[in-house]
């Protein structure tokens, strides 16, 4: 007699889980054993691997495609200033506390911009995006158009010595990916992400099993932005200084953003994660290139785009039958070993 | 027997993996009208499909006067000279009746159809030629459909269902007209869910069950318990 | 009498928006897609025409001749071998493709022409200025006005009174059933782009002649020919150049306030639309 059960993990995914668990281990330990340059690089990675994970969960999976994610990015850090420097708040709470009014400023647009569906929703949130920025422009007490530094005092909020707070800084955004990861994992292994995926293969058979798509996608939207926001006060407090077109740059958090997504994979988690890899060695090889380097990325983005639509981890899960991250069911005969 | 316009051989149609087709063989002669009788899903609609282009095949499996037209795309098959009558009629929303009639005209072949043939044909047509199509009741669009490819003048021209949603009075009006159409020396092939209707103006009827061939005969020999075991694929 | 003038500067202003949205509609309408590199290609037809201007010492408005048929036969081949493969139920193939082909345009005419800002020698019609109801008009915004108008005219004739318009249509209602008319849709979708990019082009030179155009700034006029759209309501083409009016008088009277706070004015009036009327002013179309 067969017994078969349903089961969500694959040795794979167990495999996965173990070695993830070591190289968080490892990579926590990194301000013993790296220089500061490796550390601002791999806080660098950490916190495009959140960007490009939430764009995948907004896009990927609940069928929202952004091009205008930098309003989110440059609202955080923007809110880390304002809320330091007016507020005398401490910066990682600031950083906290900017999340949670971008969840509240994104619901008013969301109402706004769910009335435009497809491409036209993508130019949308850009228009979105644009409004923050000259918005942030006419704000002379932030420096208006050529931005402002973060003061001194709150720098050294982050810790007193120098050492310390290039520790701090790189657990901030260590854990903050660490937590993206998680957070967006379990969102889609819950109901609430089965009906995303649902939403996504096939809106009209969702609705008609009764999930309400719009609230379903608004959420995502809300939490989306929230989490952009957060990652944005991080990215800002690294680099101590905000300026409009550096906080609302559409190349720098969108355009790397969807290619990091896009060549890793669309629709999966491990797809950002191979993306951002992916892209930051491409960087290191072409960087000094400037426009030829875009240029190659844009190439790439469409080959890949058209070829391989499904990115690296798209082909490598079609042919492998590959999951590290346990999302969906098998059956597994429980005779055989 | 002269040689026939259209021959099928071995035809098989595939959606992704599922088969929708398997080794379809049928010929249709100059001038002869054949009705395609089957239910549904017997795979009508995929046959018509592979015969206008609409789904690619082997190139040697659809055959029209001797050319392998298998794998062409639908405008090539336009141009050589099939015209279909799609199911549900389709008519172009943003055109007029006028309209859409000129679009089945665009393949640009000669021949004895021209927007006021049709409308001869159909007189009702011409007091509405500058409506919306869609403002049209069901016949009507049905004669829009229909006149769209006679416009085309084609040779073979494939009826895909017309008799659907329309009330029995008007496709007792269509169905009269038929033998108009097709004496211009066109050749005919008639899918329909109405038997009766499809044998009162075939020469003979090719019936499918589950993407097969399951009965080939004259319409004048055919009987009635023939029809229903290969329609339904069990012993009357 | 100085917010009469900004609201005819505005209305003017409009005109050029709404050639800006021309093309955009165009190619919505008859293939459903969105080229968010759009705004890029207006740019790369300012730098054609430059290029030209430069290299054969004429006039722009000579270099139309040679810029309009050249970006013309650019669409037919960037719809034919490579936009076409991207049509189909996904919205991401085309949204993606068309965002990596404007990065890869911004960044190539960055590489050969530098991020120094540019302009078309218009020569004296660019101060030239004619007194209407009191309020000095510049001939250019004038004669930009007047080309949007005849372009937004002969799109809809072509539209709706000839034989390619009646395929652009039928193409658009059912590709399938077109196909079995004899309509290749591949080339159908060649000679919109054809045509949408031969009103870019325009659109690039009138542009150009007006102000100073860099790589930089194809992005902002793709926001404005799709708020133009927006504002005007999808499918209707007049309503394209009623919303490009609406959104040029709502920037010329923000910038009244504060130069700083034209663009801004107009986001604004684009997001009040939005909120009060989704389906915009006059539309033919449902989202």
């Amino acid at each position: 007699m067969n017994n078969y059960t349903v089961t969500r993990t694959s040795t794979a995914s167990k495999a996965a889980l173990v070695i993830g668990i070591l190289l968080l281990i490892g990579l926590a330990a990194a301000p013993w054993w790296a220089g500061r340059a490796d550390m601002r690089l791999m806080s660098e990675i950490y916190l495009y691997l959140s960007l490009a994970c939430l764009w995948n969960l907004m896009a990927g999976y609940a069928g929202l495609v952004s091009v205008g994610q930098q309003a989110f990015v440059g609202l955080g850090g923007y809110l880390l200033f304002a809320l330091t420097i007016f507020g005398g708040f401490h910066p990682v709470f600031a950083i906290l506390l900017g999340g949670l009014i971008a969840a509240a400023v994104s619901v008013p647009v969301a109402t706004l911009i769910f009335r435009l569906k497809g491409a036209y929703f993508a130019i949308g949130t850009w228009v979105v995006a644009e409004v923050f920025r000259l918005f942030f422009a006419q704000m002379q007490s932030l420096g208006g158009g050529s931005g402002t530094s973060l003061p001194v005092a709150i720098v050294k909020e982050l810790g007193a010595k120098k050492a310390i707070r290039e520790a701090n800084s790189y657990w901030l955004a260590l854990g903050a990916t660490a937590m993206v990861l998680l957070a967006v994992y379990l969102f889609l292994r819950s109901r609430r992400g089965l009906a995303l995926t649902a939403i996504r293969d096939s809106e009209t058979a969702a609705s008609g099993l009764g999930i309400d798509i719009w609230r379903t996608k608004l959420a995502v939207y809300v939490v989306t932005s929230a989490f952009t926001a957060i990652i944005g006060g991080m990215i800002f407090l690294q680099k101590l200084r905000i300026s409009p077109d550096a906080a609302f740059s559409i190349n720098d958090w969108t355009a790397f953003v969807i290619f990091i997504v896009v060549i890793g994979g669309i629709g999966t988690i491990e797809g950002p994660i191979i993306g951002t890899l992916l892209f930051f060695a491409l960087r290191e090889v072409l960087a000094d290139f400037g426009t030829i380097y875009l240029m190659v990325l844009g190439l790439v983005a469409i080959v890949v785009m058209l070829k391989a639509p499904k990115g690296v981890w798209g082909l490598i899960k079609d042919r492998y039958d590959l999951e590290l991250f346990p999302l969906s069911y098998r059956v597994r005969d429980t005779n055989k070993k | 027997m002269s040689d026939p316009i259209l021959d099928l051989q071995n035809l098989n149609a595939y959606y992704g993996d599922f088969q929708a087709l398997y080794g379809v063989d049928l010929t249709l002669q100059p001038n002869e009208v054949v009705a395609v009788i089957g239910a549904n899903g017997a795979g009508k609609s995929t046959l018509m499909k592979s015969i206008t282009g609409m789904i690619s095949n082997d190139p040697g499996a659809v055959r029209f006067h001797g050319d392998s037209i298998g794998a062409l795309r639908a405008d090539q098959i336009a141009a050589k000279g099939i015209a279909l009558v799609p199911e549900g009629r389709q008519l172009f929303p943003s055109l007029s009746v006028e309209e859409n009639l000129l679009i089945g005209g665009k393949v640009g072949r000669s021949g004895a159809w021209n927007l006021s043939k049709v409308y001869d044909l159909f007189p009702v047509l011409r007091e509405r030629r500058s409506q919306s199509s869609t403002s049209l009741s069901g016949g009507q669009q049905q004669m829009v459909a229909i006149g769209r490819a006679l416009m085309a003048n084609p040779e073979l021209i494939l009826f895909d269902e017309i008799s659907l949603g329309l009330a029995p009075v008007v496709i007792k009006q269509i169905y009269s007209a038929l033998p108009d159409i097709v004496g211009e020396g066109m050749s005919a092939l008639i899918v329909e869910q109405d038997i009766s209707k499809a044998l009162s103006v075939s020469s003979r009827v090719f019936c499918m069950m589950e993407g097969r061939i399951a009965l080939e005969s004259k319409t004048s020999e055919v009987t009635h318990d023939q029809i229903t075991a290969a329609y339904f694929g069990v012993e009357a | 009498m100085e917010w009469i003038s900004a609201i005819v500067q505005g209305i003017l202003l409009g005109g050029l928006y709404a050639l800006f949205a021309a093309g955009l509609s165009l190619i919505f309408g008859v293939m459903r897609l969105v080229n968010i590199a759009h705004g890029d290609l207006i740019i790369f037809a300012a730098y054609m025409a430059l290029s030209t201007t430069m290299l054969l010492g004429v006039h722009p408005f000579v270099a139309v001749l040679i810029v309009v048929p050249l970006m013309a036969g650019l669409g037919y081949l960037l719809q034919r071998g490579l936009l076409n493969h991207t049509l189909g139920s996904d919205i991401l193939p085309p949204l993606l493709v068309t965002f990596g082909l404007s990065v890869i345009i911004q960044n190539a005419l960055l590489e050969v022409f530098t991020a120094d800002p540019r302009k078309l020698n218009g020569g004296p019609i660019e101060t030239a200025s004619i007194d209407l109801v009191g309020v000095g008009i510049g001939w250019l915004p004038l004669l930009t006005f007047a080309i949007a108008v005849g372009i937004i005219a002969g799109l809809q004739y072509i539209f709706y009174r000839t034989e390619l318009g009646r395929s652009f249509r039928a193409v658009s209602d059912n590709q399938d059933i077109a196909q079995l008319m004899g309509l290749n849709k591949a080339h159908i979708f060649g000679l919109a782009m054809a045509m949408a990019l031969a009103v870019v082009a325009v659109a690039g030179i009138l542009l150009g002649m007006r102000t100073s155009f860099d790589p930089a700034i194809g992005g902002g006029r793709l926001i404005f020919g799709f708020e133009a759209v927006i504002i005007g309501g999808l499918g209707n083409i007049w309503g394209t150049l009623a919303g490009g009016v609406i959104l040029g008088v709502a920037q010329t009277i923000g910038a009244k306030f504060d130069p700083g706070y034209q663009i801004l004015s107009g986001h604004i009036a684009f997001l009040l639309v939005l909120a009060v009327r989704p389906n915009g002013l006059f539309p033919r179309v449902e989202h």
